[in-house]
Order: structure tokens, then sequence, then C-alpha cells
């Protein structure tokens, strides 16, 4: 924990939305998501109502991980991008600046080409922007002040029981 | 890793259920499962082989309601516990904020709990936690079979940093939530600390 802990406002959080937004359109695709490399589903756009996003999104960061790995095993330093062929939909993977996955659900409206074209563009500005979202949030830890103030600063015994009561 | 969304209102947090094969972690999570109302819960994804063994891991997402109008989720992973599968159990370590260790009572497991431990704290170490600092909890499960080892015998062995521990029998239901609430209350004051 600690230093790595990702912490994401709202500002932040709508130019994320724009942009994946953006690349679903220029992509033609499904679906556009992200994920963080432990799973944790960070945004996703349109047509998410028939997913179960929860689970799309501790799997991908499972497949990038085993995937991975497998890279070193064979002295790679990654495989940046897995692609997955279905009969109707198709799912494209890669990896934002190292630190962030992008899924990309597209079908025969698009094609692979296309969106290889469109991640990349739009890699290279997701990247940039959580470059400034991981730099805020050093900045505010090593001031000593986070903009808004952690909602578990003066948790109490009760709070949590409360949780496991409802 | 917890990762707060403040323009969503939520914290998501990761467990992991640890041990030695077949002492458990599965049967926990099942029973979670079985146990919580279906809107506070996702899926409950298996990776496993066709005997039912974890291949890769057990996934269960858990919504616990609201603190200070944050849903709080937590993400319950369980890590196979055959010893050949240490390269998955590592990947699986990644952005803890929690561990459950599952030992198993029975005597002719002992040493393969010892082991699962240490398998733990280098496990932790190469993703740069330290298992006494980590929030952990100890459940000894299987307490109702014959050849469970006496408790404060369990302890000795077993307890690194005078963690909560739990008896339990898994499959029933004992003990289940009592460890994962645990869990949940140390990563939680962690998230305070900070």
């Amino acid at each position: 924990m600690g230093a790595s802990d990702l912490i994401m406002y709202e500002e932040e959080f709508q130019k994320i939305k724009e942009l994946i937004s953006k690349l679903r359109v220029d992509a033609n695709a499904n679906v556009v998501f992200l994920v963080d490399k432990n799973g944790q589903q960070i945004a996703a756009t349109g047509d998410i109502d028939r997913l179960d996003t929860t689970s799309l999104a501790s799997l991908a960061a499972g497949n990038v991980a085993a995937t991975d790995a497998l890279a070193k095993l064979i002295g790679e330093k990654e495989f940046s991008v897995l692609f997955h062929e279905g009969e109707k939909e198709n799912i494209h993977i890669s990896i934002v600046g190292g630190k962030v996955i992008l899924v990309v659900i597209f079908d025969e409206r698009s094609s692979l080409g296309l969106v290889r074209l469109r991640v990349k563009r739009g890699s290279d500005e997701l990247n940039k922007l959580f470059h400034q979202i991981m730099e805020k949030t050093e900045r505010e830890r090593a001031s000593g002040k986070v903009a808004l103030e952690s909602p578990f600063a003066e948790i109490t015994d009760e709070d949590i029981d409360a949780l496991f009561n409802e | 890793m917890s990762f707060i969304n403040y323009a969503s209102r939520e914290i998501n947090c990761k467990i992991v259920y640890y041990g030695p094969g077949l002492c458990g972690k599965t049967t926990n999570l099942q029973y979670i499962y079985d146990k919580t109302n279906p809107s506070a819960k996702g899926k409950l994804i298996s990776l496993a082989t066709e005997t039912d063994r974890t291949l890769f891991f057990d996934f269960l997402p858990l919504d616990l309601g609201t603190i200070r109008g944050f849903k709080t989720r937590f993400h319950l992973y369980t890590v196979p516990g055959q010893v050949f599968y240490d390269a998955s159990r590592k990947l699986i370590l990644k952005g803890v904020d929690g561990v459950v260790f599952v030992a198993d009572s029975q005597e002719a497991r002992s040493d393969a709990n010892i082991e699962a431990i240490s398998n733990l704290e280098s496990n932790l170490r190469e993703h740069g936690f330290d298992l006494r600092v980590v929030p952990y909890v100890l459940q000894l499960n299987k307490r109702d079979l014959p050849t469970a080892v006496p408790l404060e015998e369990m302890l000795q062995s077993l307890r690194v940093k005078g963690e909560p521990y739990f008896e339990a029998v898994a499959l029933r239901g004992i003990g289940v939530f009592d460890t994962l609430k645990a869990c949940a209350k140390q990563v939680l004051i962690e998230l305070s600390r900070k």
C-alpha cells in the first residue's frame, strides 16, 4: 500500500471518460474499458449494461498478469498487445503507460487494423493523463494534504460493524 | 492497492485468501457467496481444473455498503494452493490490501501450513509488502475433524505477529464471516491512517 495508491478526482475522471468515449467512436468499437493492473475498473464506456464489468475487469487483469509472466519466462519485457478473436466479437487488450489496461471490444463493424491504429493514438493521450494523475497524487501526499479529506480519516469501530450488519 | 474514486464515490480494496492446497480457501468464498444478499455481490468466478482444483484464482466482488457516503467494495481472491502453481500465486498478490491465511487443522497438513506461510512471506516481499505490516488474519479451518491439532499448538507454530485468529469450519460457515470482517476491519483502519 502507500505510495502506489491511485486516487481519482472528478476532474481527471471526466477527462478519462471523454478520452475513452472518443476512442470508442473513432475505433467504431462497442465497448472501451480501463482497468488498473490489480483488476479494479477505472472507467468504461459504450454498451456496458449487458456486461458484467466487475468480472471483466478482474479477468482482463488476470489475463494480462499471466501473459506478462509468460513474456518474462521467455526473456521478453512484455507482450504489449493481446487479441482474442471470437465468432461475433473480439477483444483487444493493451497496456497504457505500463500501468493501466485498455480493453476494446468490437465486432465486424470495425476491424483489428482500425482498432490498433486508434488505440495507439488514444493510448498516448491516456498515458499523459495518467502521468498527471500520478504526479498530482504524489504531490499532495508529499505536501501532507490531500485535496479532499480521506473519507476514512476518522473511521470508527461502529462504522465497520455497521457495514456487516446491513 | 486500494483505489479511491472521488468521482463515483467508491473505494475498492483487495483481500487475498492464501493457504496450502485443499485447506478451504475456495470454500470460504463459496460460503460468503451463498450467504450474501444478491444485490451486494457479483458473480463468483472460479478458474478451476476439471476436478475443481483452483487453477488460477477465484474472484468474488462484494459490496459492503457505505462509509461516509463512499461505497465500500471488497474484491476477494483466492490463490491456487498447490505448490507447483507458485507463479500464479505470486501474480494474485499484486496490489493486495489484506491477507487471510487459511490453515488446515489436520495433523498431516502441519508442514504444508508452515511451508505456505513462508511462501506467502517471500511472495509478499517480492511485491514490496511485509507480512508483519500488511493487514493479516489467521483462520484455523476444519476444526471439526478428529485429527485436528490442538489450538494452542497450531497458534504456536503458525502465528506470526499476534494477528487475530479464528477457529473455523468453512464448509458449514463457522468462522467464515468473522474472519472476513476482521480482515476488512484492518484494511479500513489502514486506509484511515493514510
